[in-house]
C-alpha cells in the first residue's frame, strides 16, 4: 500500500513538472518578454542589458530551474497587460472560482448519483425514460446555452435572480466568500446550476452504467439466491461496488468543472480565474496564461491524488495482499 | 427484406427505436443542408455585397413585419438567418469533422501501437496522455489558440483561423481515442487469433491494422460520434467566447454570441434560431452515439 | 421433496420464442444427490434457474408444475418467492471468486444471510456462522471470518460459498458446475463435502454439470438432458453403465476412459459436415505428403527456465521473480505424440508459448530437428521454425479472427511462407483442406461466427496444416468443447497424426484425454516436471506422489458399472 501511494506521488510530481515545463516554454518561445515589457522607446542596448539582468541569456535548464523555484516560492512573475504580480491577480480570483466549482460539483453529485441509481434499478419505467431523454439533451446543450436560457428565464422574464456578478460577498481574512449572504447565494445559484448540469448528466450516466454492470455480476446473483433482502442488495452490495470506479471519474470531473467554469464565468461575468484567463488570451498575456495552466494542473493533480487515496480506503483488495 | 434486417442485430434495433430514427433523419438533414449550403442557401452571408443594413432586424415570416424574402428573419447587419445558419452549420461541421478525423487517426494510431508494443513506448504515450488529461479540453483548445495568436504574424491570423481551431480541438480530443484504443488493444492481444498471427511470424503492422483494428472498431465508433458532438460543442463554445470564428465568417457559436446581444431587446430569433439548430444537431449525434453504444454492449439494454 | 413436471421454459427473441427447456420432469428426494448432466445448450442451468426463480430475463416458465414439498413454486408472488430463496432452496455457482462480494468481510456476508431469514441476536448468528465454517473444514474460523474474499484461496472460497448456501438450513441446494473451476485435489474434497452434507444433514442437492466423472463419483440419481429435453434418468450406475437411449449411449462412448487406452472413439460424424459427393480432401492430402518427403523431426528442451517479473508491492524491496518454468527438459521423439499434463498454474501454457517463441526463457536451450531453436524475440519472423511449428489453441471463439472470412484465415500461411503462389490455387487448396478436416468446402466464404465450437476447431486445425508443419502443438484443443465433439476431434487428431507423421505436443489438464492421445507423457506441477516416461507406463504404474494423487483423485466412472 505504501508503495502504491509513493508511486502515485511520483506520477503526480512528474505531471506537475511536465505542465510547468509547458508553461515555461510558453514564456520563452511565444513572443518576446523583453519587447512586451519595455515598449518601443527603449534602446537596443538597454534591452540587451535587461535581458542579461533577467537571466534570459542563461542556458535553458538554468532558466527552467529558476522558473520552477520561483513558482514554489510563490513568485509568479508579472502580467504583461496590467504589470501587476500574477500571484496577486490569481489569488484574488481563486475564491470565486472555487466556490462556484464546489457548489456545482455538489449539485452534480447530490442529484446525479441518486438519479443514476434510480434509472439503473428501474430501467423500464416512464420516469427513467424521461430522465434519460433529459440527460441526453443536457449533454448536448453547450454550457453557455444553458447559462443563456437560465438568464433568460430567471433573470429577464421572471426577474427573480441576478444575471451577472457575484453580488454581496463577505471578506473572511482575505477570502471573499459568497456563502455568508443571501445576496451572495442568489448570485451563485444560476451559475452553479449552469456549471453543474453538464457534470450532473455525466455523473448520472456513469453511475447508471456502472450500476447496471454490477447488478449483472455473480455475487449479486448469489446474494439474490440466498434471499438477501432486495433493499440491502441494492445499497449495501450493488451501490458500494458501483462507487469504487465512480469515485475516480468524479476526480477527473473536477477538472472539467474548473475548465467549464471559464465558459460559465464568461456568460455570467463571474469574476473568477476563468474570466481572467480568457482576458489573458485575448491580450496574449503569456505570464497569466502560463500560471493559470500550472494552477489548474495543480488542483487537478491534487484532487486525483486524494481520490486515489480514497480508493485505497474503500477497496480492501488494494489494502490487503491478494492470497490467490 | 425483413429477414435481412432481422439478421443484422444493429439494423433491427435501429428500426425498433423511433427516437433514434428521428435523430438520424434530423442529423442527416442538417448535414446535407450544411454540405450543400452554397447551392441551397438563398444568399451567401459572407459576401459583403449580398446584404444591406436596410434589411436589418427583420423578424421571421410569420411575424408582423416579416418578409417572405427572409423566411427566418435577418440579423442586425441584414443577413438572412437561413443562409447564416446553413453556412454556419457548414463551418461548424467542417471544423468538427476534421478535428474528429485528425483526433481519431492520431489517437487510434498511438493507442494501437502502445497496446501492441507495450513497454517503453506504451509508458511514454501514457505519460503524455496523463499530462494532457490534467488540462481539460477547453483549456487545451484555448491554449493552442493563444499560442497561435502569439506566434503567427497578424496578417495570417484571419486566414488560418479555421486551421488553428481544428488543430486545437483535435489535440484536445485525441487522448480519449488513444486510451480506448489502447485498452481494447490490450484485450485483443490476449486473444488467440493475435497470438496465432504473432506466432506465425506476421509483420507487426499487418497484425495491428489487418487483424486487431477491425476488432476494436466497435467502441471506437461510439467515441467517434460522441467526440464529433464534443468537437462541435467545443468549437461553438470557443466561438461564443470570442476566440473562435469571427463575425464575418460565423459558425453557429458565433451566431449565438451575436444573438446574445439581443437577449433583452426582443429580437429573439437572432439568438434562439441558431441555438435551436445547434442543439438539434448535437442531440441527434448524441442519440446516435448512445444507440451505437447500446448496440455494441448488449448487457446494458 | 422436489417435484418437477412438464417444465417448459421459453425465451422471446426477435426470431420468435426460443424453447430452452421442453417438457422436463424430475424428482429429488430428501438427502438425495441428483445429477443433471448434458452438453452445452442442454438447458441444465436453465432448469436450475427456473426452479429457484432466477431465470435471466426475458426468459419465462411457460408451462409445468414445480412443487417443493407442498408449496407450488409457480404460484408464489414476487415477495413470497424471494422469501423462499435461501430459506428453503439455495443455489451456488461455478466461480467462487466472483460469487462473493469483494468489499464485504466473510463474517458480514454470513451474518446478513442468516439474519435475513431468522430472527435471532447477532451473536447467535455469529456463532452459527463460526460453527458452520469449521464444519466446512476452515480452521480457526472465528478469526478467518474477519477476512475479505480475496484473502482466501480458490478451494477455501468455494467452501465459504457452500457455507453461505447452507447457513439458513435449506432443504435443497442447486449447485451449478460447483467444481469445474477447481483443481483436482480441491475438487475431490468439495465433492466429499457435498456427499457428507447430503448423508448427515439430509440436504438434497441438484448437481448440474457436464462432467460425467463427477456425476459418477457422488450422484445417487442422474437425469440426462439434450437440447432442452429429457433423454434418460434413473440411478447413476444404471444410466451410465447401461444406458438405454441412443444419445446416452453415444455420450458414454465419447467419454475418454482413464483406466485404459482405446484406439478410436466410437462416435458418429457430426451431421451436416460431410456432404455427399464432396472431396475428402484428397488433393490436400497429396499436397501435404508431396512437398518434402522428409522424415518427421523431433523437439528437445534442455534446462529451460522461464521467469516472470514479480508484482511490486514495496518501495524498499525489489520483488522476487516468479519462476513459471523450472529446469524443464524433455525429448519429443520424431513422429510421436508427447502429452503434457498439469493443472492450472502448472506452467503448461507458458511452455506452449515458449515453444512457439512468444516467451523467451532466461536460460536453457531448445532444438528443432537437431538445429538450435532460438527463444522469444531472438527468433526472427523469418526463422524456419515459424513454419515448421504450428499451434492449435484452446478457445475456438477467439483463435479465429471473427472479422475475417474463413478463406482469408486459411490462406494466410500459404502466402506467408510462399507455399502456393497462385491465388486461385490457394483457394482450391484451402477448400480441399476443409474437406480433409471434415468440413464442407463451402465454408470458405463464411465467417467464424457461423460455425460451432467444434467446427471452428477443425478450421483451426486446417489452418495449422496449411503451413505444412512438422510439429503441431495442441494447447488444450478440446477443453472448451462438449464431450461428444471432443471425441470426434480427438479421432481427427489421431487420423491426421498417423497419416502425415506429425510430431505432436498435446497439452491438457484432462488426464483421460492425454492417456488416449499420448505416446509419452510429462507431468507438470508449479513449473517443474514431476514425472516423465512412456504414457502407458506412467498411467499404469506412476512413480511420483503427485501423479499417483492425480490419478486417484480424478473422478471417473467405475469400470465395474460397464459390466
Amino acid at each position: 500500500m505504501v508503495y502504491f501511494i509513493a508511486k502515485r506521488l511520483v506520477q503526480s510530481v512528474f505531471v506537475m513538472l511536465a505542465v510547468a515545463f509547458l508553461a515555461f516554454s510558453l514564456f520563452r518561445f511565444v513572443g518576446d518578454p523583453i519587447t512586451q515589457m519595455t515598449g518601443v522607446e527603449t534602446s537596443v542596448q538597454d534591452q540587451e542589458r535587461l535581458r542579461e539582468d533577467l537571466g534570459l541569456n542563461d542556458p535553458f535548464i538554468y532558466q527552467f530551474a529558476r522558473f520552477t523555484g520561483d513558482m514554489l516560492k510563490g513568485d509568479f512573475g508579472f502580467s504583461y497587460r496590467t504589470r501587476q504580480p500574477v500571484a496577486e491577480m490569481i489569488a484574488t480570483r481563486i475564491p470565486a472560482t472555487l466556490e462556484l466549482g464546489i457548489v456545482a460539483l455538489l449539485i452534480s453529485l447530490f442529484v446525479g448519483i441518486p438519479a443514476g441509481v434510480y434509472t439503473a434499478l428501474r430501467p423500464r419505467g416512464i420516469a427513467t425514460q424521461t430522465i434519460l431523454m433529459l440527460t441526453l439533451v443536457g449533454v448536448s446543450i453547450p454550457t453557455f446555452v444553458i447559462g443563456i436560457i437560465l438568464i433568460f428565464f430567471f433573470g429577464v422574464q421572471l426577474g427573480w435572480l441576478p444575471t451577472f456578478g457575484r453580488g454581496g460577498t463577505v471578506n473572511l481574512g482575505g477570502w471573499e466568500t459568497s456563502f455568508l449572504t443571501v445576496d451572495g447565494w442568489r448570485a451563485l445559484i444560476l451559475p452553479a446550476i449552469t456549471l453543474g448540469v453538464y457534470q450532473l448528466t455525466l455523473t448520472m450516466r456513469l453511475v447508471r452504467a456502472e450500476m447496471m454492470d454490477v447488478m449483472q455480476s455473480d455475487y449479486i446473483r448469489f446474494a439474490t439466491a440466498r434471499g438477501v433482502p432486495m433493499r440491502r442488495l441494492y445499497f449495501k452490495h450493488a451501490l458500494a461496488n458501483t462507487m469504487v470506479p465512480v469515485i475516480t471519474i468524479i476526480g477527473l470531473q473536477f477538472g472539467g468543472v474548473i475548465a467549464f467554469s471559464i465558459v460559465t464565468e464568461s456568460v455570467f461575468q463571474w469574476p473568477g480565474m476563468g474570466l481572467l484567463f480568457l482576458e489573458s488570451i485575448r491580450f496574449v498575456d503569456i505570464p497569466v496564461m502560463g500560471v493559470y495552466l500550472v494552477v489548474i494542473a495543480f488542483f487537478f493533480v491534487l484532487v486525483n491524488l486524494i481520490v486515489d487515496l480514497l480508493y485505497v480506503f474503500i477497496d480492501p483488495r488494494l489494502r490487503i495482499k491478494d492470497v490467490s | 427484406m425483413l429477414a435481412f434486417i432481422k439478421r443484422h442485430e444493429g439494423l433491427w434495433l435501429f428500426t425498433r427505436s423511433p427516437a433514434v430514427m428521428i435523430a438520424a433523419i434530423v442529423a442527416l438533414t442538417i448535414i446535407i443542408g450544411a454540405v450543400f449550403a452554397p447551392w441551397i442557401a438563398p444568399v451567401n452571408p459572407y459576401d459583403l455585397a449580398s446584404f444591406s443594413l436596410m434589411d436589418g432586424l427583420l423578424p421571421p415570416v410569420w411575424e408582423e413585419f416579416g418578409s417572405e424574402k427572409f423566411l427566418l428573419g435577418t440579423d442586425d447587419q441584414g443577413r438572412d438567418m437561413i443562409s447564416s445558419i446553413l453556412y454556419g452549420a457548414r463551418l461548424s461541421l467542417i471544423i468538427g469533422v476534421s478535428a474528429m478525423i485528425i483526433a481519431t487517426t492520431l489517437g487510434v494510431g498511438l493507442g494501437l501501437a502502445a497496446g501492441y508494443f507495450g513497454g517503453r513506448f506504451d509508458a511514454i504515450v501514457m505519460r503524455i496522455a496523463d499530462v494532457q488529461l490534467a488540462l481539460p479540453a477547453i483549456l487545451t483548445a484555448l491554449l493552442i489558440d493563444g499560442i497561435a495568436r502569439g506566434v503567427l504574424p497578424p496578417e495570417m491570423q484571419q486566414d488560418l483561423r479555421v486551421v488553428v481551431l481544428t488543430i486545437a480541438i483535435a489535440l484536445s480530443l485525441w487522448v480519449n481515442f488513444a486510451r480506448t484504443a489502447r485498452a481494447s488493444t490490450f484485450v485483443q492481444m490476449n486473444k488467440e487469433y493475435v497470438q496465432a498471427a504473432v506466432m506465425q511470424g506476421q509483420h507487426p503492422l499487418r497484425i495491428m491494422f489487418v487483424h486487431i483494428l477491425p476488432n476494436i472498431l466497435g467502441p471506437l465508433l461510439v467515441i467517434m460520434t460522441v467526440d464529433l458532438a464534443s468537437a462541435i460543442l467545443l468549437e461553438a463554445t470557443l466561438s461564443f467566447l470570442g476566440i473562435g470564428l469571427p463575425a464575418d465568417s460565423p459558425s453557429l457559436g458565433t451566431l449565438i454570441r451575436i444573438g446574445m446581444q439581443f437577449l433583452l431587446s426582443g429580437e429573439w430569433w437572432i439568438l434562439w434560431i441558431p441555438t435551436l439548430f445547434l442543439i438539434a444537431l448535437v442531440v441527434s449525434i448524441n442519440l446516435l452515439g448512445d444507440f451505437l453504444r447500446d448496440v455494441f454492449n448488449p448487457r446494458l439494454r | 421433496m422436489l417435484r418437477v413436471e412438464n417444465l417448459t421454459v421459453k425465451f422471446p427473441s426477435r426470431f420468435g420464442d426460443v424453447t430452452a427447456v421442453e417438457d422436463m420432469s424430475l424428482a429429488i428426494g430428501e438427502g438425495e444427490i441428483h445429477g443433471l448432466v448434458g452438453e452445452s445448450g442442454a438447458g441444465k442451468s436453465t432448469v436450475g434457474a427456473a426452479i429457484i426463480g432466477l431465470l435471466q430475463s426475458p426468459g419465462y416458465v411457460s408451462d409445468g408444475t414445480l412443487m417443493l414439498g407442498d408449496t407450488d413454486l409457480r404460484g408464489l408472488d414476487r415477495f413470497a418467492a424471494h422469501a423462499l430463496r435461501g430459506k428453503r432452496i439455495s443455489m451456488i455457482f461455478q466461480d467462487p471468486q466472483t460469487s462473493l462480494n469483494p468489499l464485504m468481510r466473510i463474517e458480514d456476508q454470513l451474518i446478513e444471510t442468516i439474519l435475513a431469514h431468522e430472527d435471532m441476536p447477532a451473536t447467535a448468528a455469529k456463532k452459527r456462522a463460526v460453527d458452520l465454517l469449521e464444519e466446512m473444514g476452515i480452521e480457526d474460523a472465528a478469526t478467518r471470518m474477519q477476512s475479505y474474499p480475496h484473502q482466501f484461496s480458490g478451494g477455501m472460497r468455494q467452501r465459504v460459498v457452500i457455507a453461505l448456501a447452507l447457513c439458513t438450513n435449506p432443504e435443497l441446494i442447486i449447485a451449478d458446475e460447483p467444481t469445474t473451476a477447481l483443481d483436482v485435489a480441491v475438487q475431490s474434497q468439495v465433492l466429499e463435502l457435498i456427499r457428507r452434507l447430503a448423508d448427515v444433514r439430509k440436504v438434497s442437492f441438484m448437481l448440474i454439470t457436464h462432467d460425467i466423472g463427477v456425476i459418477a463419483q457422488i450422484a445417487d440419481t442422474v437425469t440426462v438432458m439434450r437440447r432442452g429435453k429429457l433423454i434418460e434418468n434413473g440411478p447413476t450406475a444404471q444410466v451410465l453403465g447401461h444406458p438405454q437411449q441412443a444419445y446416452t449411449k453415444q455420450l458414454m462412448a465419447a467419454v475418454p476412459p482413464l483406466d485404459r487406452k482405446i484406439a478410436r472413439f466410437q462416435v458418429p460424424e457430426e451431421d451436416g459436415l460431410a456432404a455427399p459427393g464432396k472431396s475428402k480432401g484428397d488433393a490436400a492430402e497429396a499436397w501435404l505428403l508431396g512437398g518434402e518427403r522428409d522424415v518427421p523431426i523431433g523437439l528437445t528442451l534442455n534446462g529451460i527456465n522461464v521467469a516472470f517479473p514479480g508484482v511490486r508491492t514495496s518501495i524498499w524491496r525489489k520483488p522476487d521473480a516468479y519462476m513459471a518454468l523450472n529446469d524443464i527438459s524433455f525429448d519429443v521423439t520424431p513422429g510421436s505424440v508427447m502429452g503434457i499434463v498439469g493443472e492450472s498454474g502448472s506452467g503448461k501454457s507458458t511452455l506452449a508459448k515458449t515453444l512457439t517463441g512468444l516467451i523467451k526463457p532466461i536460460s536453457g536451450t531448445m532444438t528443432l530437428g537437431g538445429a538450435p531453436l532460438p527463444g522469444g524475440r531472438a527468433r526472427s519472423r523469418h526463422h524456419p521454425s515459424r513454419q515448421l511449428i504450428q499451434m492449435v489453441f484452446q478457445d475456438p471463439f477467439s483463435s479465429l479472427n471473427s472479422r475475417h472470412r474463413i478463406g482469408a484465415i486459411l490462406s494466410e500461411p500459404l502466402w506467408l511462407y510462399g507455399l502456393v503462389e497462385d491465388k486461385d490455387a490457394r483457394r482450391a487448396l484451402c477448400a480441399d483442406m476443409l474437406g480433409l478436416v471434415g468440413m464442407a468446402p463451402e465454408a470458405i466464404d463464411k465467417y467464424p461466427h457461423q460455425f460451432s465450437g467444434g467446427q471452428r476447431q477443425r478450421i483451426a486445425v486446417a489452418r495449422a496444416l496449411l503451413a505444412r508443419p512438422k510439429i503441431l502443438i495442441c494447447d488444450e484443443p478440446t477443453s472448451a468443447l462438449d464431450v461428444s465433439i471432443q471425441a470426434q476431434l480427438l479421432n481427427l487428431f489421431k487420423d491426421l497424426q498417423s497419416a502425415f507423421g506429425l510430431t505432436v505436443v498435446f497439452i491438457s489438464h484432462n488426464l483421460s484425454v492425454v492417456r488416449q492421445m499420448a505416446d509419452d507423457v510429462v507431468v507438470l506441477r508449479n513449473g517443474r516436471i514431476q514425472e516423465t516416461g512412456p504414457s502407458e507406463a506412467v498411467y499404469q504404474t506412476p512413480q511420483a506422489d503427485y501423479t499417483k494423487r492425480l490419478l486417484e483423485l480424478t473422478p471417473t466412472m467405475p469400470s465395474a458399472w460397464r459390466a
